[in-house]
């Protein structure tokens, strides 16, 4: 197999059309005005000796390493920072040359220790590899060494040696092993746009520092590993390679954490994992990655995991280890014989959007054809349902508009309640990026986010309105853009429906709408709001991004149809730069989507009332399928409250956690007969469990995940499941001991059926996956490469469809007991419930979930930072610790919902969407008080937790 | 010599200094020069006031900071005495120039007399190499040093 080898080009790709012909050392080779003569020549096969320069960031010609000369030019002009130019003559090894680069490598070696046989990075180490090319023999100046090579000199303490910071739980940081290259500084600048990193001093003394010479941890690091990446040498080293060693061979595969959805090559040893590498033909972190993905992997080894099937009579029982058969059996049985009991709809399912779009299919097929109903429902019920309903009802599509290159095209960028900095990391360094370059930003969001401001990052507007306003606020500022005649009649006449645009128009101009009246009851200046309206309709390419903040309201779906509302009114659909991009939370919600998790859709969004839809899969799979929707998530607990369903197939996902109203959802699974949980760990539904069959991370098996931008990325198998069998395989033995007929050897007959029964699927194979290293779903006749921009000419479902956004409050009110808004979201280094998360070394950022309290309210309270607090809703309460700061308004609070021992969702109503049941999380009258310790819920709930993950030790035989 | 100053003051008087100078074009070695003025050193927890108000990282003022040797992280003495070790000055003897001032105040180079009286420094050309060797004394630059010279200057900064 062996290790993917990727080019390094020295420099970045100019993007130029007009194209150069230059010639290096005797060859001809042409490439686009404005590449370097390095990148020119690597691409003609010439690798010119270098160790300043990479191609994840702009040329800096320190090294000096990379000298060429060039005929009729003076000198030896370095070739990283020198472009091409038409008819020139390059020479990248001549006598000079040599002798130069020789001395410019005995002055690095004379002051690096030669420690290479028991150094981290032998064999991987770009120094070694350029003394090697220039023909290092002899080091004219000694090998002792100033200040990097010896802690003492002749036995007196060296204060210019500096000690490694191990600080950071992934990499260490050796000053000793700097040639000062700077190739970290600029990729923190440039890559991911932190700027965490400089060189301190000058000359000799130059030195790389995390802030203001601090540990790296202590720094405003985020711990992307852009630098290790870029590091040539061992200064700046995975620990994970420094334990174990260089990898052999690596396999290119997919992030299971955000919906962004980035490639990486699994650096392996053996069966064992060393380090995680983002993948530069990656298109949608193009060779970029974030904490979670590149080093929170450990959870895959960790303890907790689950390797066995168990089984208990009774959620009070301790667990019982069984064999598969046995799990499998009895889960088969269990299922039947409630089908017989209490009838056909009594049990569901649902799908998870962790895990890969072949399993997916496989849980909904298995209640589709084996349940014989349409109790299916996947967990993007409580986060992008919403999307799926607005901007099928606008455009036609369920999903976004863009692929995330577009973010390059694009110049002014609204966000809308999302925070990329934290849960989609590798699209904020892109769109960072961007705003470097001069692009404009927008923000609505209650809280002052990292992209409101941060180092080189200021939004020109931001609207800290009151949680629950987002469809007042998005609809007055469609008021200005109408009022104001900012919108872009000739798109709307051409793509829209002009009547309904008129209409539409019409309502938002109200002067209830305006930037006046909507600026008083949500808590924002009015002046703001007209200055986003005007700069998001003349700005040039505007391109509007949003989270769960918009989705998870009563009204999620008018706020997503608002959205859209805006952007065809400003003429900002179907090309690069803009569009709608709702920012997916799980690595593959829009897959599971896709593949008909919701009860009342088949595969591609077709309606199960469809006939001729349920007909494709009806002659495939020989049975008739129930023609009505069947139950979501919250129908599926009400039901079981109720008596009338009692068994539930629960692939990876934790809904006791995640789901709103956690006192509800306990009593539904206490309610049920039997609850089977698929998944890595004994999440917090397993308390409530009769079976558990143990799940396969990512690592361990084949498939595809579907990224936000509807990209579909191969999953592949890097090492062996741990539990004995991949996701895909356990549904389908589950299926088979129900008595179907299912016979898949391998994911890619799952992806082919796939692709025979759904349009928007039909060219997907693996083959051609293989061949094109992705592609963006619709893929077909229509779209061979598949589609990485929508709607553009003209919308998918006709003419784009403007829908009146009527503001109605919510019924969840603050008053006099319940005062201030809680709203919730996340963390970078923490993912959804943090069931991954928790179980690695990310644990040292954000060890537990802290409510975030503006000074004035808690001064009225008389809270402190660091106290605890108690915590208060209409539905119940909790205590944590508080967070005293400005990021949030007064009269709004804000936590994360990473730690199960917090529960956030005790408190939250059980409020939801109008159209979909989205639950609105990020909304909930709460009241703040001073607390001693955790409360008496939370107690009982940790006790109730410990005693159902009891697994009994084995009896010796008689 | 100044009390060590409670870092709240350091943060104030430094936000008064950056918000004046804020909207200049390039404001931050102006702002630090005036930190240097207001504190004779700029104070570390100077850097992150600086880093939030003109939106920059606390690494990237740190880098410029420590590239500039005027910049100095502890007060200076009373008196600052930089001493030319650039090569006109060298080939008039600058090394012994230095080597008997060094003497003279008991400290080397980047040091400061236990007394606060003065800061010794070495300097790379003060464009003054026709008058060499050189020495610049509270920016007063002194040219053709020689013992009697050196004498006059130690008995000044010691007064």
């Amino acid at each position: 197999m062996g290790l993917v080898q990727e080019i390094d080009y020295g420099t970045p790709a100019s993007g130029s059309q007009k194209q150069v012909t230059l010639t290096v050392d005797g060859f001809t080779v042409t490439v686009p005005e404005g590449t370097s003569i390095m990148r020119a020549s690597m691409e003609a096969g010439i690798a010119i000796p270098k160790l300043c320069a990479t191609d994840m960031v702009d040329a800096f010609g320190s090294c000096r390493l990379c000298l060429v000369e060039i005929d009729g030019r003076n000198g030896t002009p370095s070739s990283c920072t020198t472009p091409v130019a038409p008819g020139m003559v390059v020479h990248t090894q001549t006598g000079r040359l040599k002798d130069i680069r020789r001395g410019v490598m005995e002055l690095y070696i004379s002051d690096h220790p030669l420690d290479c046989l028991t150094c981290a990075a032998n064999g991987d180490c770009e120094l070694q590899t350029q003394a090697g090319i220039v023909g290092l023999r002899d080091v004219r100046y000694g090998y002792e060494g100033d200040n990097h090579v010896f802690k003492k000199n002749d036995g007196v303490e060296n204060f210019k040696w500096m000690a490694k910071d191990e600080s950071n739980p992934y990499f260490t940081y050796d000053p000793s092993k700097c040639i000062v290259c700077s190739r970290c500084v600029r990729a923190c600048e440039e890559v991911q746009g932190t700027f965490a990193l400089t060189i301190e001093g000058r000359g000799f003394g130059s030195r790389v520092s995390p802030g203001m010479h601090e540990l790296f941890i202590d720094s405003e690091c985020v711990s992307c590993g852009a630098c290790v990446q870029a590091c040539p040498t061992a200064t700046l080293t995975e620990k994970s390679v420094i334990q174990i060693g260089q990898p052999e061979h690596s396999v290119v595969t997919t992030c299971a954490y955000c919906g962004v959805g980035c490639s990486f090559k699994a650096e392996m040893r053996g069966d064992e994992l060393v380090r995680m590498v983002p993948y530069k033909d990656g298109k949608a972190n193009r060779g970029h990655s974030c904490v979670k993905g590149r080093f929170a992997y450990g959870y895959s080894t960790h303890k907790d995991r689950i390797l066995n099937p168990m089984i208990r009579e009774k959620i009070t029982d301790p667990w019982r280890e069984v064999s598969w058969e046995e799990a499998l059996t009895h889960t088969a049985n269990e299922f039947r014989r409630i089908q017989y009991q209490y009838g056909r709809t009594a049990i569901g399912g649902i799908t998870s959007s962790r895990c890969t779009n072949e399993e997916t299919y496989l849980v909904q097929k298995l209640i589709r054809q084996g349940f014989r109903n349409n109790n299916v429902d996947t967990c993007a019920r409580v986060c992008h349902s919403p999307t799926g309903y607005g901007l099928g009802q606008t455009f036609g599509t369920s999903a976004g508009t863009q692929d995330f290159d577009s973010v390059e095209k694009t110049d002014v960028v609204m966000i809308i309640g999302a925070n990329p900095a934290a849960a989609h990391p590798v699209f904020a360094s892109r769109l960072k990026k961007r705003l470097r370059q001069g692009a404009k930003l927008i923000v609505i969001d209650p809280r002052r986010t990292e992209m409101v401001k941060s180092p080189h990052v200021e939004a020109a507007h931001h609207l800290p309105l009151k949680p629950g306003t987002n469809v007042a606020v998005v609809t007055s500022l469609a008021h200005v853009i109408i009022t104001e005649g900012l919108f872009d009649e000739a798109f709307i006449r051409e793509r829209c429906d002009w009547d309904e645009f008129q209409d539409w128009a019409s309502f938002v101009a109200l002067p209830e709408n305006s930037p006046e009246v909507v600026g008083a009851l949500a808590n924002v200046d009015p002046e703001e709001i007209r200055g986003a309206a005007r700069l998001f309709a003349r700005g040039g390419n505007g391109a509007i991004y949003y989270g769960l903040g918009v989705t998870e309201h009563s009204q999620g779906s008018t706020t997503v149809i608002a959205i859209a509302n805006l952007a065809m009114a400003t003429g900002n659909v179907g090309r690069p730069g803009v569009g709608v991009n709702p920012l997916r939370g799980q690595n593959n919600v829009q897959g599971s989507c896709d593949m008909g998790s919701f009860p009342h859709e088949l595969p591609g969004y077709r309606h199960v009332s469809g006939d001729a839809v349920r007909d494709i899969y009806e002659s495939l799979w020989g049975v008739k399928l129930d023609d009505e929707p069947g139950l979501r998530i919250p129908n599926m607990l009400d039901a079981a409250v109720d008596g009338s369903f009692k068994g539930l197939y629960v692939q990876g996902e934790d809904i006791l956690q995640s789901d709103p109203d956690t006192k509800h959802v306990a009593a539904g699974l206490a309610a049920m007969e039997c609850v089977v949980v698929h998944d890595l760990f004994l999440n917090e539904t397993a308390n409530y469990a009769h079976v558990f069959l143990p799940g396969s991370t990512f690592l361990e098996k084949d498939g595809t995940f579907t990224n936000a931008e509807r990209r579909i990325n191969r999953v592949r198998k890097v090492m062996a499941p741990k539990n004995g069998l991949a996701d895909w395989e356990v549904t389908q033995k589950l299926a088979q001991t129900m008595g179907l007929a299912w016979d898949y050897q391998h994911p890619s007959e799952i992806m082919d059926e796939i692709a025979k029964t759904t349009p928007s699927f039909a060219s997907v194979s693996y083959d051609y996956l293989e061949k094109m290293g992705s592609v963006q779903w619709p893929c077909n006749e229509k779209a061979p490469e598949g589609t990485p921009i929508m709607h553009i000419d003209g919308f998918v479902r006709g003419k784009g469809k403007f829908i009146r956004t009527e503001y109605v409050a919510t019924d969840e009110r603050t008053g006099p007991r319940f005062p201030l808004l809680l709203t919730t979201g996340r963390i970078l280094s923490q993912y959804n419930v943090g069931a991954q998360t928790r179980r690695t070394e990310n644990i040292v950022w954000h060890s537990e979930d802290r409510l975030e309290i503006h000074p004035h309210d808690a001064e009225n309270r008389g809270l402190r930072d660091g106290d605890w607090v108690r915590l208060t809703s209409r539905s119940g309460e909790t205590t944590l610790r508080a967070l005293i700061t400005d990021r949030v308004s007064p009269g709004v609070v804000y936590t994360t919902f990473h730690h199960p021992d917090t529960q956030a969702n005790v408190i939250t109503t059980d409020f939801s969407d109008w159209a979909t049941n989205c639950p609105e999380y990020k909304v909930t009258a709460v009241q703040v008080g001073a607390s001693n310790g955790p409360s008496e819920w939370q107690r009982d709930y940790n006790e109730q937790a410990e005693q159902s993950r009891r697994i009994a030790t084995l009896q010796a035989a008689e | 010599m100044p009390m060590q100053l409670a870092s709240t003051e350091i943060t104030s008087r430094t936000a008064a200094i950056v918000q004046e100078m804020k909207g200049l074009e390039g404001p931050l070695l102006p702002i630090l020069h005036g930190i240097q003025e207001e504190f004779g050193h700029v104070p570390q927890d100077a850097l992150p006031v600086i880093a939030e108000a003109l939106n920059i990282s606390r690494a990237e003022v740190h880098g410029v900071v420590t590239f500039y040797h005027d910049y100095r992280s502890h007060p200076a003495g009373r008196h600052v005495l930089k001493v030319c070790q650039a090569e006109a000055c060298q080939s008039m003897g600058s090394d012994a120039v230095a080597a008997k001032l060094k003497q003279l105040l008991g400290i080397g180079f980047h040091e400061t007399t236990r007394d606060g009286s003065v800061t010794l420094e070495p300097v790379y050309c003060l464009g003054l190499c026709a008058c060499a060797p050189a020495a610049m004394l509270d920016g007063q630059v002194i040219g053709r040093l020689d013992d009697e010279k050196l004498d006059e200057i130690v008995a000044e900064v010691r007064s």
